[in-house]
């Protein structure tokens, strides 16, 4: 599920989807899932790597990227 | 070494983000591990979640600080504990040795008081709902009674005949105060005549005895100089009463109504940065009594019955999230262990709500919602909290107002609710139901046995 090819993102964590106006701070975890996302990995690599590196059990960074999904989708940053 | 985990979170960026979370948008964010001294995570492992706990200390600095604004204004005022605030036995012993009489609105509220030691004249009984029962329960231990209709008079009257000592009485007044909502079902209304026609029957009737006047204009008032108006029309009242009827009025109640700092839904500004201090409400009270024209020696006494304002400061509601979700909308949704069921005020103020993790990460606006199955049980709307997870605990602020008479056991049992005393030291001042006490009062047929 890719991000939507016109958003942009800084590394500060701020995201604006021009198509809307919107924008949005993300944290910092969450600006790094971004950069994945649009560097085309899928979210099964992404969780992986982010085990590796973070201090997280498996079930609660799956509940999390889940969540963080769900909110992707419905401000309408992910491709249909 | 793993680096350390705060969950992935998008917050939109809009104008309005400032307004709609007002200025204390930050507030809640602050950890608050300790309550009254205690630690919140120590008294959750102590006494299960979710838990209320009471400050003896601010229940007695609350009571001190209503008589000092007060006091140091006028020369006589009593404090008159109002029962349905929060009528567990602890609280009320710590308020009536703080000095406080009662105030009482049903029978089983007279009996508490009764029951805490209270002696019948210094309980005063408001309320509209008073039965022929009560009103001779009410005369037998002479407490006064506050008049709310022309049909409890002549109730009081057939009670009142032929007991060996007059039935005190105050006439409960509703008047206008300059506020927008009057709370004019209580009492008789002062400008259409009725209170002055009530004042008189209660002086013309041999077996009662005319005490007091009252007045209590509404909850959470704002407006310090609405007390200033009532105080000067109940005073002119009194005064009536002695020209004209040769009747000395004791004491000029003035009911209750004095905010807490609570925020009121809706409200823009929180209520520490809102709500006036209590020496505005008292400074115009006492500026309209001294200035009523009531001799130095005849200065009536002056009874208050706050109850939100003494009592909310001191209760804390402490809990634990259950689980954390994404709504369809992009809002983050947190469901914790305590809703509208223990949290009543809930309906009536944003509560400050602060997380007890100090590293729980950044904030987000999150929805908070409690356990019942019913869509009305919403803690808050939005709340800026850290993320938090499943087993992080909470502190609800300012609860210790109606929450624990207004509370109902629907679904889940009540939960413990604990006194702090001035050494620390932690009371169960009310157990955790159980099934056996929730069923004791239920019978099952000989049918469906
Ligand atoms: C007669 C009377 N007195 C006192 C109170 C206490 O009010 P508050 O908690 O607003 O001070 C009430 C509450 O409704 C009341 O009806």
């Amino acid at each position: 599920m890719p991000l939507k090819k016109n958003i942009a993102t800084s590394e500060a964590g701020f995201v604006f989807n021009p198509a809307t106006g919107d924008s949005f701070a993300a944290n910092p975890l969450a600006a790094e899932v971004l950069k994945l996302l649009q560097a085309g990995h899928d979210l099964a690599a992404i969780r992986a790597q982010l085990l590796e590196r973070y201090d997280v059990p498996a079930h609660q960074l799956q509940h999390d990227l889940d969540d963080f999904i769900w909110q992707l989708t419905s401000f309408q940053l992910l491709e249909e | 070494m793993k680096l350390p985990y705060e969950r992935p979170t998008l917050r939109r960026l809009t104008a309005g983000t400032l307004s709609k979370f007002g200025p204390q948008a930050g507030a809640g964010v602050r950890p608050v591990a300790e309550v009254a001294g205690a630690s919140v995570p120590a008294l959750l492992a102590q006494f299960g979640s979710p838990l209320f706990v009471l400050s003896e200390r601010q229940l007695r600095r609350s009571a001190q600080a209503l008589r000092r604004s007060f006091g140091t204004r006028y020369p006589r005022v009593q404090l008159a504990w109002s029962y349905k605030t929060n009528y567990l036995n602890a609280v009320c012993r710590v308020f009536h040795q703080e000095g406080a009489w009662a105030e009482v609105v049903s029978g089983f509220e007279l009996e508490k008081a009764l029951g805490n030691g209270v002696p019948g004249h210094h309980i005063l009984f408001n309320g509209p709902s008073k039965t022929a029962a009560d009103l001779a329960r009410a005369a037998e231990v002479d407490a006064v009674v506050h008049l709310d209709s022309f049909d409890e008079l002549r109730a009081l009257l057939a009670v009142a005949a032929g007991r060996p000592r007059p039935v005190r009485v105050a006439v409960r007044v509703n008047l206008d105060a300059g506020l927008p909502q009057r709370w004019d079902r209580f009492g008789f209304n002062l400008e259409n005549g009725q209170a002055w026609q009530a004042v008189q029957q209660v002086a013309a009737a041999p077996d009662l005895a005319l005490v007091g006047l009252h007045c209590h204009l509404g909850t959470f008032v704002l407006e310090p100089a609405a007390y200033g108006t009532a105080a000067a029309k109940l005073a002119a009242l009194a005064q009536r009463a002695t020209h004209e009827l040769h009747q000395t009025i004791d004491y000029l109640d003035l009911g209750g109504g004095f905010p807490s700092l609570n925020t009121l839904k809706g409200s823009y500004l929180p209520g520490p940065d809102l709500v006036p201090d209590l020496d505005e409400y008292a400074a115009a009270v006492a500026e309209a009594l001294l200035g009523a024209g009531f001799a130095p020696e005849a200065l009536p006494l002056l009874v208050l019955e706050a109850g939100r304002a003494l009592v909310d400061e001191a209760g804390y509601l402490l809990g634990t999230v259950l689980a954390t979700k994404q709504l369809p909308d992009g809002r983050r949704a947190t469901v914790l262990d305590f809703g509208v069921n223990l949290l009543f005020t809930a309906y009536w103020y944003d509560h400050l709500i602060s997380p007890v993790r100090a590293d729980a990460g950044r904030p987000e606006p999150t929805v908070l919602y409690g356990p019942l199955c019913m869509n009305i049980d919403v803690v808050r709307e939005t709340a800026l909290l850290p993320p938090l997870g499943p087993g992080d605990q909470l502190v609800v602020h300012r609860v210790g107002a109606y929450n624990m008479s207004q509370w109902q056991q629907f679904i889940t049992l009540r939960p413990n609710v604990i006194l702090l005393d001035l050494q620390g030291n932690s009371h169960i001042i009310r157990e955790a139901e159980t099934l056996e006490y929730v069923q004791q009062p239920e019978r099952v047929p000989e049918h469906l046995l």
